[in-house]
């Protein structure tokens, strides 16, 4: 058994690499009554970072742990790196690595240790493990670290070491389930660029659950799941430019003699929100000038901002992902489902 | 990254050296554990050392009036060499539960190995770690009356190491479907003192009322106890009829079944167990 000098060489055998990295119909996942995941259909690209975003209990985790053969599908096919999930879960999991959402180290063996242990279960060859360790060691800037005891790591660098350990084998798809819940801000934009930098070094699709908005926006494609079932799946500029509109505040010398010139001159409703005078038209960027030219009234400040995710999550589920999560009973599912 | 080009890992296919080095990982990792706690080495060593020095030498001032011979702790020493086997066993058959309750169990799940590989991992890696801490009180030999010869300290070893195979496998039988520790340790207590109790390690399985005898001879520790006790009592000088009384053996309907076929049972056992474990846990999968 030898190894690959380049990132390029796949595992043996198995479908092309250019079909789908994942590849889901109509995957169904029912505890009792509870329907946890409710007929889910997409493609993951090879290649690309593909997001699942969606509140607690919107049954993210559950298709994760179905995609890593860890959870049988009541219904519903899917494949990953072309192999069936239910048929071929050996195959399946040569494939893949995993980072879960709750940490799965040994806090009794050294960081070392960890990935070694995963090295030997995984079978990767003896010659090419202490080289691809360091690698992915250095990848996470855990190399100095190699020695301590993983006990004694920061919930951040626990996170890192898993990034690392899931990479080890070279999967093809890694899959990150909510890979910065529980993570201060400064932590969580570390993480995020050590998977923009593995993006660039290794040859691999990721595939990542988030409830976080902002941290969409990383990913090349994003499905915002609610309640089992996709509400829409598009690149995130696509899904903001859906939503359409720029939303434009202004603060005015009279706010109702400037609403009532904006009827007037420009055809646009507009409603006081935080205290400012607040609308919405296509594109800020050229409505402005003309603003200024035709309103007639003294304007004393004026913001223009694009649609967030936020905005497009609202406008596709009606309610806000801090909302959802506050949802009764989302704690319940998620427990259920990681079972 | 300071390194230019990506070593590309290739995961090679299944198969039986796969398996084989998922089975001594899973081992090693074990005894890596077991070094690190040096708490769980010293208080499963305390235990036993109680029961031989304490209630040995205390008990035998009441024996030793009844007439000359062996003194009690040479009597009760394979029974303490059995008990601390079994203690780190079931202990070391916990070691599945807290990988579940700590998530690292996902990370052996999730990875391209046979569910077998393993659980065999994992009976091995309790009954090495098992054995060694009976090698510690074997080292007490010499308190208790047994000589150190080698051939005695030789079949001792091996025949500790069959008993821990059998208890780790009897306790990852309980343990592959239990979900948190304090039931599966409530379970432990349940089984583990009855057995210690019905096995022989305390007192001699002759002229036991019915019941008695019949509940010793269903216990599967009974097998594991009566081997070693013979080969200790074959190394002593002692009166024939007092051998009799304390190594009487172990009889099935006044058969007395010999040491091969007490082994055999043991091995035979350590399989049954073994099997149940691995069904429940892939059924658990």
């Amino acid at each position: 058994m030898t190894s690959a000098a380049d990132g390029a060489a796949g595992p043996t055998g198995g479908p092309p690499r250019n079909g789908p990295a994942v590849a889901v119909r109509g995957l169904v996942k029912r505890y009792g009554a509870l329907v946890a995941v409710d007929g889910v259909d997409f493609e993951v690209r090879p290649g690309e970072t593909f997001g699942f975003l969606g509140p607690n209990g919107a049954g993210k985790s559950t298709t994760i742990n179905i995609l890593c053969t860890l959870t049988r599908p009541t219904s519903g096919v899917a494949t990953v790196a072309g192999h069936d999930v239910v048929r071929d879960r050996d195959e399946v999991r040569r494939n893949i690595g995993v980072v879960f959402q709750d940490p799965t180290l040994d806090g009794y063996l050294s960081a070392e240790q960890n990935l070694r242990f995963h090295a030997e279960l995984y079978g990767v060859p003896r010659a090419v493990t202490a080289d691809r360790l360091r690698q992915v060691l250095e990848l996470v800037n855990l190399w100095d670290r190699r020695a301590d005891l993983v006990g004694r790591f920061s919930g951040g660098m626990k996170r890192r070491l898993e990034i690392a350990r899931g990479l080890l084998h070279s999967p093809r798809v890694l899959f990150l389930d909510e890979p910065t819940v529980g993570l201060d801000p400064q932590t969580r934009s570390a993480i995020w660029r050590y998977i923009t930098q593995l993006k660039q070094t290794e040859d691999i699709t990721i595939f990542l659950t988030t409830h976080y908005m902002e941290e969409a926006e990383y990913c090349d494609r994003i499905a915002i799941i609610d309640s089992g079932r996709i509400v829409v799946l598009d690149t995130p500029q696509a899904l903001k430019a859906s939503v359409g509109a720029d939303r434009v505040q202004i603060a005015t010398a009279d706010d109702r003699a400037a609403m009532a010139a904006l009827a007037d001159r420009f055809g646009i409703a507009a409603a006081v929100h935080d205290g400012a005078v607040t609308l919405s038209v296509p594109s800020g960027r050229e409505f402005i000038p003309r603003l200024f030219a035709e309103l007639g009234v003294p304007i004393r400040s004026v913001s223009v901002s694009r649609p967030s995710l936020d905005d497009v999550f609202m406008s596709y589920t009606g309610s806000t992902i801090r909302d959802a999560d506050e949802v009764s009973g989302s704690e319940w599912i998620r427990r259920m489902a990681r079972r | 990254m300071a390194a230019g080009t990506v070593v590309g890992v290739r995961v090679p296919d299944r198969g039986l050296r796969r398996d084989l080095r998922a089975v001594r990982v899973v081992l090693h990792r074990e005894l890596i554990r077991y070094g690190r706690d040096r708490t769980r080495m010293i208080s499963g060593l305390s235990q036993p050392i109680l029961w031989l020095l304490v209630l040995g030498t205390g008990l035998s001032s009441l024996v030793s009036r009844s007439g000359p011979g062996v003194n009690l702790r040479t009597f009760m020493f394979p029974g303490v060499l059995v008990m601390s086997v079994m203690f780190t066993a079931l202990f070391s058959a916990a070691s599945i539960v807290w990988d579940r309750e700590f998530g690292f169990l996902r990370e052996m799940m999730v990875a391209p190995v046979g569910r077998t590989a393993i659980l065999l991992g994992k009976c091995l890696g309790g009954a090495v770690v098992a054995t060694l801490q009976g090698a510690f009180i074997l080292i007490l030999a010499g308190l208790a009356g047994v000589p150190y010869s080698p051939p005695l300290m030789a079949t001792l070893l091996v025949e500790m190491f069959l008993t821990a195979l059998m208890l780790t496998a009897f306790g990852l039988a309980i343990a592959a479907r239990i979900k948190n520790m304090q039931a599966f340790m409530g379970v432990m207590q349940m089984a583990a003192m009855p057995m210690m109790f019905l096995s022989g390690a305390l007192f001699p399985l002759a002229n036991l009322p019915g019941w008695l005898t019949v509940l010793t001879r269903v216990n599967p520790l009974t097998y594991a106890v009566d081997p070693m006790r013979h080969a200790v009592f074959q190394r002593i000088a002692v009166a024939p009829p007092l051998r009799a009384t304390l190594s009487p053996g172990v009889t099935w309907g006044g058969w007395r079944v010999p040491v091969p076929l007490e082994l055999g049972a043991v091995m035979a056992l350590t399989l049954g167990f073994l099997a149940l474990a691995i069904l429940q846990f892939r059924r658990a999968d």
